[in-house]
């Protein structure tokens, strides 16, 4: 199995590229890859606690806990984090937070890189 | 593991979008990611502009004044002053008629590397020698 490094930066409602990232870390873990995804741009919104998940817009939270308890690392950048006035003590448990050396650290031991590019 | 060329191409325009301008922020990262890797580890990115990415880098940029924020042209000087190899399509360039003397160096800053404009070829044998390609 190998090791899977993902760049997230969609935003989480406006698209389906954040859904469709979530949606292939769990498939590429379940196989039994070694996953890390970075989040960046508008997808560090999406690493805030307690979203209501109304059926009319994508959802971070429910998936997100789950990859994670799946062993899923996920780490959000920090700077583009709190530029949206979220802070570490609002966020998913066991999301990690960090800076962008973070992601290419990640990429050094990948043996694939998938970027999805935000807006 | 030793060093892993990354080649990380932009092809949005700056200040249309924010990837385009992470994608600098990024690459500039290469220069603290050893605090993360082993001993002898290194990550060598190369930051290439092509198609509508290589709108928005030319030099006298207002962005810090008017809007309170750091320009791409800031960004792309900063790049120059760690050393990272910067290239820009000059195919592109010459479709949107932006001549090479329009684009920035930081040589004020003492920075001794300055952008390369060089043909796509160049910049796909740069995404040929990468590892990974990243677009942004």
């Amino acid at each position: 199995m190998g090791a899977i490094t993902m760049g997230v930066y969609p935003g989480l409602v406006g698209s389906a590229s954040y859904d469709f990232a979530i949606k292939f870390a769990g498939a590429a873990a379940k196989k039994g890859h070694k996953v890390s995804m970075w989040f960046s741009g508008n997808a560090t919104g999406s690493v805030k606690a307690h979203q209501k998940h109304l059926k009319d817009y994508s959802t971070g939270e429910k998936y997100l806990t789950e990859l994670l308890a799946a062993g899923v690392e996920v780490c959000t950048c920090e700077a583009c984090t709190v530029a949206r006035g979220v802070q570490k003590t609002e966020s998913i448990e066991k999301i990690q937070w960090n800076a962008m050396h973070w992601y290419l650290a990640r990429i050094h031991s990948a043996d694939r890189v998938l970027l999805i590019g935000g807006e | 593991m030793g060093d892993v060329k990354c080649a990380f191409i932009v092809q949005k325009p700056q200040y249309k979008g924010e990837t385009s301008r992470l994608a600098m922020t990024h690459a500039l990262a290469y220069q603290t990611v050893e605090i993360l890797l082993e001993d002898g580890d290194t990550v060598t990115p190369s930051l290439c502009f092509v198609g509508e990415g290589v709108l928005g880098i030319t030099k006298g940029q207002k962005a810090m004044d008017i809007y309170g924020i750091t320009s791409s042209e800031s960004h792309l000087k900063n790049c120059l002053l760690v050393d990272l190899d910067v290239y820009v399509c000059k195919e592109d360039l010459d479709k949107f008629g932006i001549s090479v003397d329009q684009l920035p160096d930081a040589e004020e800053m003492g920075a001794e590397k300055t952008i390369n404009v060089v043909p796509f070829s160049e910049i796909a044998k740069k995404m040929d020698e990468a590892k990974h390609v990243l677009f942004f």
